[in-house]
């Protein structure tokens, strides 16, 4: 007998290794207690830190050139989620916004999605009216997650009501971190159910989840709640979407539609700024998770300034000369 | 027993650091009699790239930076280079007395800029008499990242092209000259060592033909100097290709006197004039 079960009566301390309860609890019954999401996630296999880190970093050498470069550009455009998410922002802003989404620039894809605060949601969705464009909007308390459940309940009604395709909401990371994996997993499915027909994108918001582990946890934890698309980060804290966090999670939605036969989206999102992130994550879906993923249906970039870089590098490939930024809008 | 000699590796300047060539390529530099004298490094398309990328950072800052205080930091750049006589003497190779004397006229040429930074505004700037209650100025103002072919000759002309492009708050992107870069990285050790923020000026050493069609095509590039282009089909290429973004430029002169006092050419070149109308006793 171990010796921490003397005077405790806890089955198992945190971090324990213990059997993989997946062969006896369904995947469907994993989240009727806090007891079977419990041994559930502490049962999905450790994050081997170093190997993740180095498999990242080797994927991100591929060389992409000419022809294969041009494709993975206009497939980046293709899944950009143009995003602002300012205290300033203003209805101006979100629609020279959703002109540039629509046409970004000669010849280029059209974007996958504006992602703009509640609020400004109906205005998105009034100037993308048409376009294709989806509109996303974050709620639930974004970004810190820190409110009631009938508020982030009530937050997403009211912005899938203004005319929201996509609801990205963060998880309760305090409640995360604790432990009380139950009150996370309700609260995605509560919200999910708020959603109605829209897309529901949970932000794991890796960069305080401290842990691979962790960050594997909360990807299956979001995706048996319900989530149509898991995204790394609400680009508020840093570090926000490193390769092998959206490696991890690749590896969650492969292992996750090998499991259920559903399947689940990934974003990383923040802190990608150049093309040259935009190709490493593409190179991360096609190698991770497959080429099923690689489709604006299934995998998101979450940026702001990567668009403007995109369209430089796609400029520089027609015209055969650098761009400069004179030459596009500014945002 | 003597010592092990250590031997400069010769690098690129850029954005204050002495990076090699991304491309990891050098070429052999030799005397005019054909003696071995280093290997420098050969830039790249990439290379002209980080290097504008640098040059356009440090515009704002540079440029935003009073007069005053770029004549000063010119003023520093001098007495380094005052300090540095013997070694860029040695560098020069040559004549000792000629080397020298091209080394004090390299510092003269730099001080003669120097001064020029805080007195260019109230020589080419004016104050209009306007037909309204206004206070009507021109002044004239960088005009940003300028791309600059150096000449031959390895330290006057370098900077008699350098010293105006970047005094009046323009910063710069120089490929060095292709026969003889040594000095150019030396230079570019003192510009680092002479408080001018990492970027203003940045140093690139490898193949005219290849690089300045790459600097004259960048859309991020606002002025083109060309002095130090001799083949006529590459000049008229440059010239083309900066067309297309309407960079300044300075057209080819090889034959150019650096000894010469200098005009306010070269200066004004890469100024563009603002006008601002001011309304009075509001």
């Amino acid at each position: 007998m171990p010796p921490y079960r003397s005077g405790l009566d806890v089955a198992h301390l945190v971090g324990d290794p213990v059997e993989v309860s997946t062969v006896t609890t369904s995947l469907a019954d994993v989240g009727s207690s806090g007891a079977t999401l419990r041994a559930f996630l502490h049962g999905l296999p450790g994050v081997d830190r170093v190997g993740a880190d180095q498999r990242a970093a080797m994927l991100g050498t591929r060389s992409i050139k000419t022809s294969a470069k041009a494709m993975a550009i206009d497939l980046a455009i293709s899944m950009v989620d143009l995003t602002t998410l300012e205290g300033a922002d203003t209805h101006g802003k979100v629609r020279a916004m959703c002109t540039k989404a629509t046409h970004p620039g000669e010849g280029a894809p059209r974007v996958a999605a504006v992602c703009v605060y509640p609020d400004l949601v109906a205005v998105a969705a009034g100037a993308l009216r048409g376009s294709g464009v989806k509109v996303a909007s974050v709620a639930t308390a974004f970004p810190s997650g820190r409110s009631s459940l009938e508020v982030k309940v009530s937050d997403t009604a009211l912005a899938v009501a203004a005319g929201a395709d996509e609801i990205d909401m963060v998880i309760d990371r305090g409640a995360f971190l604790s432990g009380d994996y139950l009150k996370v997993y309700e609260e995605i499915v509560a919200v999910k159910a708020a959603c109605g027909s829209a897309h529901l994108k949970v932000i794991l918001e890796t960069g305080e989840l401290s842990t691979y582990d962790n960050v594997r946890r909360a990807s299956w934890l979001a995706m048996l709640a319900g989530a149509d698309f898991i995204k790394t980060s609400t680009g508020k804290v840093a570090p926000a979407a490193t390769p092998p966090v959206t490696m991890i999670m690749l590896e969650a939605v492969r292992d996750f539609r090998d499991e259920t036969g559903r399947q689940v989206g990934v974003k990383p999102a923040g802190g990608i700024r150049t093309t040259k992130d935009a190709i490493k994550n593409l190179v991360l879906v096609n190698e991770t998770a497959g080429e099923d993923w690689l489709s604006p249906d299934w995998f998101r970039l979450g940026a702001s300034s990567l668009l403007n870089d995109l369209l430089m590098q796609r400029q520089k490939l027609t015209t055969g000369r650098y761009a400069g930024p004179d030459y596009f809008t500014l945002d | 027993m003597s010592r092990l000699a250590v031997r400069k590796t010769y690098k690129l300047y850029i954005g204050g650091a002495f990076p090699r060539s991304e491309s990891g390529r050098s070429y052999a530099v030799t005397s005019p009699k054909g003696d071995f004298l280093a290997n420098a490094s050969r830039a790249s398309r990439k290379d002209v790239r980080d290097a504008v990328v640098a040059a356009r950072k440090a515009f704002p800052g540079w440029s935003g930076a009073t007069a005053y205080n770029r004549g000063q930091i010119l003023y520093r750049i001098a007495e380094m280079l005052e300090g540095r006589r013997a070694q860029f003497a040695e560098e020069l190779g040559g004549g000792k007395k000629a080397a020298l004397e091209a080394v004090d006229a390299t510092v003269d040429r730099l001080v003669w800029y120097a001064g020029w930074s805080d007195k260019i505004a109230s020589v080419h700037g004016t104050a209009n008499p306007v037909a309204g209650p206004y206070f009507n100025l021109s002044s004239p103002e960088p005009t940003g990242v300028v791309g600059v072919v150096a000449p031959e000759d390895p330290l006057v002309g370098l900077i008699s092209v350098i010293a105006p492009a970047i005094v009046t708050g323009n910063t710069c992107v120089v490929i060095a000259s292709e026969r003889t870069p040594l000095p150019s990285i030396t230079l570019a050790e003192v510009l680092a060592t002479s408080d001018l923020p990492g970027g203003v000026v940045n140093v690139l050493t490898g193949h005219q033909q290849e690089l300045a069609p790459w600097l004259a095509a960048h859309m991020d590039v606002n002025g083109l100097d060309l002095t130090g282009v001799s083949d006529a089909d590459l000049a008229l290429t440059c010239e083309q290709a900066a067309a297309e973004n309407l960079k300044r430029v300075l057209r080819p002169s090889p034959d150019e006197d650096w000894r010469a006092a200098p005009a306010l050419t070269r200066m004004t070149r890469f100024l563009e004039t603002k006008t601002v109308w001011h309304p009075m006793g509001v």
